[in-house]
């Protein structure tokens, strides 16, 4: 009952902010120029169909998605300050991109997205070998991050070598909604399928909370649930970040509210993180464009505003 | 024989802890595995439970090979409960129980009469049902070891594993423990427990298997296991046997 109606009122600040982000901006719309905004005729059909909704739906598909790896990472690590970014993944990507944006400066930016795409899935590979699959929570997690380190530090000597693309290098290094559009959503859109088999898994990532020996015991097997489910938010997360860049905290962030909502059975964790993170996400944009238009600060930024005091109270805490 | 080894050896990596043991566990009896710290009993136990692969020699159940066969079945027949557990984040007693049907359930999870009523069951029998809506992670070392005993017993299987599971408990708990072990045996479940009290052991099991350095030295009853010999010989203690004035089983005093 209590899950329910959180799960109602989590939909219902969530529908308030998608208005919100559709309303305000460089340009604010009352309700009226809103509705009218979806019609080819308005005036207002390029801010809103054009500009304003593929954002909206973009922050809602990258923040659920980011969440939803975040959830199903810490799930199998066992480790409640696990992200997807202990595997290496984001910073795999961006890696990716910035060698893109330095050594080939004048390659069409359509590339971009792809090339941080296979960059992240390469950095997931790269730990998946150096640690099989039988290695154990701990040591994948140390491994990952490790490896994230490395790639973190060849992107600061890519930049500092080379300071003439430093800035368009660094904006997409702070993960940003800005100037996505429809090509960018039908891009991301695709990777929706990992989302109903992370649900299917749900039941297996409970049981793996029991402990190796537990879970065996119960039927599951250890290996192939912990690759499956890396696999998948390997997946979302390197979509997201090929996208968007690295949106820091917000996989690591919204797990952790949403249990602290719902609890840890991952038949309901699972949606409610989505949906929190879908909330962060579009908050996090709406600040990030409103508080100084036509000045607009990058949405990883207002994450990372949001999400390190959080973390920080969060170690705290479980010292 | 349901569960037996053959020419067992397991071990970590290539450091071998279980020697070469041939053991049938004797149906329907309550079994403990005894012997000093280091000795090879909880790698036994977690070979009998298929958590450890052989690496030479194998387990069978009935006259199958245990590592080859379906998953789901073993978990519908062998519940282990190790030693320690992790402590699961917001997941309440209930939720915890409930877990130990997963082997019955769908895909999703759903519990259906019949496993909510032994999940109740179980609850009550381990005197739990006051915990229920409370987070494991809030309980006691004593409680939440009762509650990961009653997720083990949710399984509902005829074999039950357990891995020292008084050390937690206080004493009257303990008692408690060992009277509910009775019970289910009563009801036709096979156990075996690894136990570090050896007068704990004598008083409550049928069958008693000693070991030493990855090998089974003595089994039996408890009177014919339980002598000065070998408690000199396994454990290195000078101790007298006398019988427990009300249980009648044999019981040792140090010297």
């Amino acid at each position: 009952m209590k899950t329910l109606s959180l799960s109602a009122l989590l939909l219902c600040v969530m529908c308030v902010l998608v208005m919100m982000n559709l309303s305000f901006g460089a340009v604010s719309l009352t309700f009226n120029d809103l509705l009218s905004g979806f019609q080819p005729t308005s005036e207002f059909y390029f801010t809103i169909h054009e500009y304003r909704l593929p954002r909206t739906l973009l922050a809602m598909l990258v923040g659920g998605m980011m969440a939803l790896s975040g959830t199903l990472v810490q799930g199998v690590i066992r480790n409640p300050l696990a992200s997807p970014d202990v595997l290496g993944v984001s910073h795999g990507a961006g890696l990716a991109a910035v060698l893109l944006m330095t050594l080939y400066p004048d390659v069409s930016v359509y590339w971009l997205p792809w090339t941080a795409l296979c960059g992240g899935l390469l950095a997931a590979l790269v730990l998946w070998l150096l640690c099989g699959s039988h290695s154990s929570a701990i040591k994948l997690a140390i491994t990952g991050i490790a490896l994230a380190t490395l790639y973190g530090s060849l992107v600061d000597f890519l930049m500092l070598t080379r300071p003439l693309e430093i800035n368009n290098a660094l904006l997409w290094l702070t993960g940003s909604l800005w100037g996505r559009g429809w090509d960018q959503v039908t891009m991301i859109l695709p990777w929706l399928i990992l989302v109903p088999v992370a649900f299917w898994l749900a039941k297996r990532i409970n049981l793996v909370q029991l402990g190796d020996d537990v879970a065996t015991s119960l039927g599951v097997s250890i290996p192939v649930t912990r690759l499956a489910v890396l696999a998948i938010a390997v997946g979302m997360t390197a979509a997201c970040v090929s996208i968007c860049g690295p949106i820091g905290f917000l996989g690591l962030v919204a797990p952790h509210l949403a249990r602290r909502l719902v609890g840890g059975r991952h038949q309901i964790l699972l949606p409610c993180a989505i949906l929190v993170g879908m909330t962060l996400l579009l908050l996090a944009d709406l600040v990030a464009r409103t508080i100084d238009p036509p000045i607009e600060l990058p949405a990883g930024i207002m994450t990372a505003i949001l999400g390190a005091p959080y973390f920080l109270w969060l170690l705290f805490r479980t010292k | 024989m349901s569960l037996s080894t053959h020419n067992l050896s397991v071990g970590y990596h290539d450091h071998v802890i279980v020697k070469q043991v041939n053991l049938n566990i004797p149906e329907g009896k309550i079994i403990a595995l005894l012997g000093p710290n280091g000795c090879g009993k909880s790698t036994l136990l977690k070979s009998l439970a298929r958590i450890l692969k052989p690496m030479s020699g194998e387990v069978r159940w009935q006259d199958n090979n245990l590592h080859t066969l379906p998953a789901n079945f073993l978990a519908k027949n062998l519940a282990l409960l190790p030693q320690t557990q992790p402590i699961p984040e917001g997941i309440s007693v209930r939720d915890l129980v409930a877990y130990g049907r997963s082997p019955y359930t769908g895909f999703w999870g759903r519990l259906n009469a019949e496993d909510k009523r032994i999940i109740q069951q179980v609850m009550q029998e381990t005197e739990i049902i006051k915990l229920a809506d409370q987070w494991v992670s809030e309980l006691s070392g004593g409680q939440r070891q009762r509650v990961w005993l009653a997720m083990t017993l949710a399984q509902d299987t005829p074999y039950l594993l357990l891995d020292e599971p008084t050390t937690y408990m206080d004493l009257s708990h303990q008692v408690e423990l060992m009277h509910l072990l009775r019970k289910l045996n009563l009801q036709g479940k096979t156990i075996i427990t690894v136990l570090h009290d050896i007068n704990q052991a004598a008083r409550y099991c049928d069958h008693l298997i000693v070991m030493k350095q990855g090998q089974i030295i003595t089994q039996g009853s408890p009177e014919s296991v339980l002598t000065k010999a070998m408690l000199k010989d396994v454990f290195a203690l000078d101790a007298q046997i006398y019988q427990d004035p009300i249980a009648k089983t044999p019981m040792c005093v140090v010297e």
